[in-house]
C-alpha cells in the first residue's frame, strides 16, 4: 500500500477536533496497513494552519495555497486533493465524516476511480473496514478494491491524535485542474454559541418535540444545558418545527455524538435519532410516556413530565 | 426545461431492520419497500419547479432490480412525466454513478436532483460522484433551491455542520436534497390512475457499456452491539444521586 493521506478540515484558521480524529484514524491505518501519514492543509492562505497541523504528529504536513481554495468548495478542493494524492503516492485517503468530508470524499473517489466507504467505524488488520448501514441497525465489514482507497471516519469511533508532535512541513506546488463551472460561495450563516461544540462536548442535553415550542427550549431546557456546561442537541422533529437551528440535529442524517453523558428530554427515541447518540457512555431519558423507545437505550430513565422534572433537576445541580 | 431526478427503492424508515443469521445481509421478509425519503423530497422539488415555471419535463430514473418499477410509478403518480428503469443488480455507488452519467448524457437535463443519502446503505456518495463524472458543480444537503429567472444558475442554501451556507451554481448542476427542502406530496388517486399510462422505459444496465463491477464488497454484516439494560428511577433526586455516585458523570 502507498501512504496514508489525511485531509485537514479547518475553519477560521483553526483545526476542529474532527481533524485530530482523522489523523488518529490515519495513524491507526498506517500502523496496521503500512505507509507514512501525510496531513494535507489546503486553503487560500495557509498562515498558522501548517504549524497547528504539525502538532498532530503526522509523518509530514503538506500545504497547498491557492486563491481558488477559499471557502472549501467541494469541486476545487477535490481537484486539488487528487493532485496531492498523486504527488505523495497516497494508497489510502482519510476524511473526517463531517458534512465537508462527505462532500469531497466521493467526488475525489470518482476523480481517482478509487473505492470508497463513508462513516467508517473500524479499521481491521486485514485491510477491511467496518461501517454502519440502515441507521446503525447493521454493521458491515467491507473490502475496498484497487490500489487507492478513500474513507470518511466517524468522529465518535476514533481517538484524536495528541497535539504533542512536530511534523516537518512541505509546501507543495500543485496545478489544480479547475472544474469548468465551479460552484461559488455566496454567504454563510453560522450558528453562534458560547456552549461547547455539539460533536466535541462531554455532555449533551437534547430536546425533542415534547418541548412543544422554541420558547420552552430557551426557558426550560437551556438552564439545564448551561447548569451542566453541556452542548445542546435536538431531534429532527424539534428542528423541523423550527424550535432550534438545523445544526443541532442528532441522528442518522444529523450529527453523531458520543458524549460521557447524553440527556434526552421529550424525545421518543426513533431509530433515526438513536443512530446519532446510542454510543454515548451514559444515557438519561426523561419522557412522560413509559413506553417510549428511548427507555430501551437509557441507562437511567425517568418517567415524568419534563416541565416539572427539568426545572427541578436544574435547581438541584446548579 | 428538463429535470432529471434519480431515486432509489429502500426499506421503509419505519421497518425494523434485522441482520440475517448468516450475517450476509438483512432479513428481507416483512420489509415494506418505498421511495427513499430523501428522493421523495428531490421529486417534490422538481414538481414544484414544474408548477412555477411551466414547460418543464420531470424525468425519473432509478438503477436496480425490476421491482423498482413500483417506486418509479409512485413518483409518476406524484406528478413526474416519465421514468427510466436501468436494470442492474448489486451495484455499488460507483456503478450507479457511472450508469447515471450515461443517462444524463442521453437525456441532457438542465438540472439533476438526488436525495443526499439513501437510508439503506447510508452512503451519501452518488450525487457527488455523478457531479465529478460529468464535470459539473454540486450542491449537497440543500434546504432551499432558487432558480434564476433565466434558468442559467441557481442559488442554494445548504445545511452544513456549522449552520447554513449559500452557494451559487451554474446549471446544469447536481443538487442533493436534505430533509427540510420541502414536504413531499402524497400521490392522489387520479395521480395513481394517470401514472399507469405514463411512459416507463426499461434499459438493460449491461447495454450501457460501463464497468458495473463493484469496488466495495460487503464481506459480512453484524447487528450493532447491544447496550446493557438500564433502569427506571423514581425521582429527580434518585436520578441525580445515580449520576453522581453510580455513573460518576456529575
Ligand atoms: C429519512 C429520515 C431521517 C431521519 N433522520 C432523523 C435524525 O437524524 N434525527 C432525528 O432525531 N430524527 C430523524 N428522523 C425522524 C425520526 O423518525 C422521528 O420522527 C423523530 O426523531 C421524532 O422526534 P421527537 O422524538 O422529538 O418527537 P416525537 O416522536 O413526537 O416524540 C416526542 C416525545 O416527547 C414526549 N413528551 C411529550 N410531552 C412531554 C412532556 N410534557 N414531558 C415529557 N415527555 C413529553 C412524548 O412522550 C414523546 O415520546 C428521520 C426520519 C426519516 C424518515
Amino acid at each position: 500500500m502507498g501512504n496514508v493521506l489525511i485531509f485537514a478540515e479547518h475553519a477560521h484558521g483553526e483545526l476542529p477536533k474532527a481533524t485530530a480524529i482523522a489523523v488518529g484514524a490515519g495513524k491507526e491505518a498506517a500502523q496496521k496497513l503500512g505507509g507514512d501519514t501525510i496531513l494535507a492543509v489546503l486553503n487560500n492562505t495557509i498562515g498558522g494552519l501548517a504549524e497547528r497541523a504539525a502538532k498532530l504528529g503526522a509523518t509530514k504536513v503538506v500545504t497547498v495555497e491557492n486563491p481558488a481554495l477559499e471557502h472549501n468548495m467541494a469541486d476545487v478542493t477535490a481537484a486539488a486533493l487528487g493532485e496531492v494524492a498523486k504527488a505523495v503516492d497516497a494508497g489510502l485517503i482519510v476524511f473526517a465524516a463531517t458534512t465537508l468530508g462527505k462532500e469531497i470524499a466521493p467526488r475525489l473517489a470518482a476523480a481517482l476511480e478509487a473505492a470508497t466507504a463513508s462513516d467508517v467505524t473500524g479499521i481491521n488488520d486485514d485491510g477491511t473496514f467496518v461501517r454502519p448501514m440502515y441507521a446503525g441497525s447493521a454493521f458491515a465489514t467491507v473490502e475496498l478494491k484497487g490500489d487507492r482507497k478513500i474513507i470518511s471516519v466517524r468522529t465518535t469511533a476514533f481517538e484524536p491524535a495528541a497535539e504533542d508532535g512536530s511534523s516537518p512541513i512541505e509546501a507543495l506546488s500543485v496545478d489544480i485542474p479547475m472544474p469548468g463551472n465551479p460552484a461559488e460561495f455566496v454567504s454563510q450563516a453560522e450558528t453562534k454559541s458560547d456552549r461547547p461544540v455539539l460533536t466535541e462536548a462531554n455532555r449533551v442535553v437534547a430536546g425533542g418535540r415534547g418541548l412543544k415550542n422554541a420558547e420552552n427550549f430557551t426557558t426550560v431546557l437551556e438552564p439545564l444545558v448551561d447548569a451542566l456546561g453541556a452542548a445542546m442537541g435536538a431531534s429532527r422533529a424539534a428542528v423541523d418545527a423550527g424550535y432550534v437551528p438545523n445544526d443541532l440535529q442528532v441522528g442518522q442524517t444529523g450529527k453523531v455524538v458520543a458524549p460521557a453523558l447524553y440527556i434526552a428530554v421529550g424525545i421518543s427515541g426513533a431509530i433515526q435519532h438513536l443512530a446519532g447518540m446510542k454510543d454515548s457512555k451514559v444515557i438519561v431519558a426523561i419522557n412522560k410516556d413509559a413506553e417510549a423507545p428511548i427507555f430501551s437505550v437509557a441507562d437511567y430513565g425517568l418517567v415524568a413530565d419534563l416541565f416539572e422534572a427539568v426545572p427541578e433537576m436544574t435547581g438541584k445541580i446548579a | 426545461m428538463k429535470i432529471l431526478v434519480a431515486i432509489k427503492r429502500v426499506p421503509d424508515a419505519e421497518t425494523t431492520i434485522k441482520v440475517n443469521p448468516e450475517g450476509t445481509g438483512i432479513v428481507n421478509a416483512g420489509v415494506k419497500w418505498v421511495v427513499n425519503p430523501f428522493c421523495e423530497i428531490a421529486i417534490e422539488e422538481a414538481l414544484k419547479i414544474k408548477e412555477t415555471k411551466g414547460d418543464v419535463e420531470v424525468v425519473l430514473v432509478t438503477v436496480g432490480r425490476s421491482e423498482s418499477q413500483e417506486q418509479l410509478r409512485t413518483g409518476l403518480a406524484m406528478g413526474a412525466d416519465r421514468a427510466i428503469l436501468v436494470t442492474a443488480e448489486n451495484l455499488d455507488t460507483t456503478g450507479v454513478s457511472r450508469v447515471l452519467a450515461k443517462i444524463v448524457e442521453k437525456e441532457s437535463p438542465d438540472v439533476v436532483f438526488l436525495g443526499k443519502q439513501a437510508i439503506d446503505d447510508d452512503s451519501n456518495e452518488v450525487g457527488q460522484m455523478l457531479a465529478q463524472r460529468l464535470g459539473w458543480a454540486q450542491a449537497c444537503y440543500i434546504s432551499e433551491f432558487n432558480m434564476a429567472d433565466d434558468a442559467k444558475s441557481a442559488q442554494v442554501v445548504r445545511e452544513i455542520d456549522g449552520g447554513m451556507r449559500t452557494d451559487k451554481v451554474m446549471l446544469p448542476a447536481i443538487i442533493t436534497a436534505d430533509l427540510r427542502l420541502n414536504e413531499p406530496r402524497y400521490a392522489s388517486l387520479p395521480g395513481i390512475m394517470k401514472a399507469r399510462k405514463k411512459p416507463l422505459e426499461e434499459i438493460d444496465g449491461a447495454s450501457l457499456g460501463v464497468d458495473l463491477e463493484p469496488k466495495i464488497i460487503i464481506k459480512s454484516m453484524a447487528p450493532p452491539p447491544a447496550r446493557a439494560a438500564g433502569r427506571l428511577v423514581e425521582s429527580v433526586d434518585e436520578l441525580i444521586n445515580a449520576l453522581k455516585n453510580e455513573a460518576k458523570v456529575l
